[in-house]
């Protein structure tokens, strides 16, 4: 009986040194996601100039660019994955991961090659372990993303759609990731987006009307240099938003973790004192019973 | 009126305030701005931007390439991420 309690207090400490540990993660991820917030407000004027600037160029000449035309010469398409670098965030990587798997599986069906691109360990092991041959991967700082890497992927993958069909060319640019809607809410996203749909810069609800531009050297010079930006722009966004989405998963995820921590302890603690009374009980009933036959005798 | 002036780049804002004039190096030439000026959207080459604010001594800023947006006296230059280090060099 005296073996039972000490394996319930065994339990108990176990299960108290885990919940510090999950508490000690859910104040990081906490503290980080206001980092995760502030990077996605700086980068926000940048975005903004971007898209006014897009808006203009497509407001005063017919965007005719080889971002926004469709391409016929391949059936090869590109899907960018944006997956956590850890795990412990609940069913962050798992949500995005089943979105992009099935947007592979809905483009296979309609007979186009996906190439994959994924950024984040969770993701790259999720397709190694299954024998998927990935394009490129990107690994590291999945909750804080570095500029230079978005500008790499981004220019990865501009690249690739430029690039000839028989040189690994892609007709399509997917890009799954998780949007940040709120510390509460964050849900996966699919987002094509190249070809480039214009209309989409142009969404802008303002009410000013654009002024007439002057184009120097000239419309297209312009485009040129503003359309590749706006791409990467919002393949950053997308990291952005994906880091402050993982830091809040996380944050949750922990959260639970600490709750359900605690519940164990309660429970075992219930326990390890039935066991504690039951061997005192047993000890007095053995006592009296001694006593009682000593008295008989 | 003075000019309305922000550089920015994808991680964050270089400078942002009032200037009396502006210079930047546009691909076919450099460009000045002063207030009223005309509504243009120009390609930017390697160069130094200068701003000359309000008050205060004047800014210059080396550009890697990117675009600048003049609009109703409001004046957005967009410059490529490079390095982390500061390239604004005078008073903010």
């Amino acid at each position: 009986m005296a073996g039972q309690q000490r394996v319930y207090k065994q339990k108990i400490r176990s299960t108290q040194t885990l919940k510090k540990m999950f508490r000690a993660m859910e104040l990081i991820a906490a503290s980080r996601i206001g980092k995760a917030r502030d990077r996605a407000v700086k980068a926000s004027p940048y975005t903004r100039a971007i898209t006014r600037a897009v808006s203009a160029v497509a407001s005063h000449t017919d965007i005719d660019h080889v971002l926004t035309k469709d391409r016929t010469d391949t059936n090869r398409v590109a899907i960018l994955v944006v997956t956590a670098d850890r795990g412990q965030a609940g069913a962050y990587s798992a949500t995005v991961l089943r979105e992009a798997e099935q947007l592979r599986h809905q483009l296979i069906e309609d007979g186009k090659e996906p190439v994959l691109y994924v950024t984040g360990r969770r993701g790259v092991s999720f397709y190694t372990f299954r024998g998927i041959e990935l394009e490129q991967t990107w690994l590291g700082d999945s909750d804080n993303p570095k500029v230079e890497v978005a500008e790499e992927i981004g220019q990865t993958l501009l690249d690739a759609f430029r690039a000839p069909a028989d040189s690994g060319g892609v007709s399509e640019l997917h890009v799954v990731y998780t949007r940040f809607r709120s510390m509460v809410s964050q849900e996966p996203q699919v987002l094509r987006m190249l070809p480039l749909e214009v209309v989409e810069g142009v969404a802008e609800p303002t009410t000013e009307v654009l002024p007439l531009y002057e184009f120097e050297p000239s419309a297209e010079a312009v485009l040129d240099a503003l359309l590749p930006r706006y791409i990467r722009s919002r393949i950053f966004n997308s990291l952005l938003q994906a880091a402050a989405s993982e830091l809040s998963a996380r944050q949750r995820a922990m959260h639970t973790a600490t709750e359900n921590a605690q519940d164990i302890i309660t429970n075992y603690t219930r326990l390890a004192n039935q066991a504690r009374q039951a061997e005192i009980t047993q000890e007095i009933s053995e006592i009296v019973s001694g006593a009682d036959a000593l008295a008989a005798s | 009126m003075p000019l309305n002036v922000e550089i920015v780049s994808p991680d964050r804002t270089w400078w942002s305030g009032e200037a009396v004039s502006v210079g930047a190096p546009a691909a076919d030439g450099d460009l000045g701005i002063l207030t009223g000026h005309q509504p243009v959207l120009a390609v930017l080459r390697p160069g130094v931007v200068r701003v000359r604010p309000t008050s205060g001594e004047p800014v210059t800023m080396d550009v890697d390439g990117g675009f600048i947006s003049v609009d109703q006296d409001s004046v957005t230059i967009v410059v490529d991420p490079t390095t982390g280090e500061d390239r604004t060099s005078g008073e903010n």
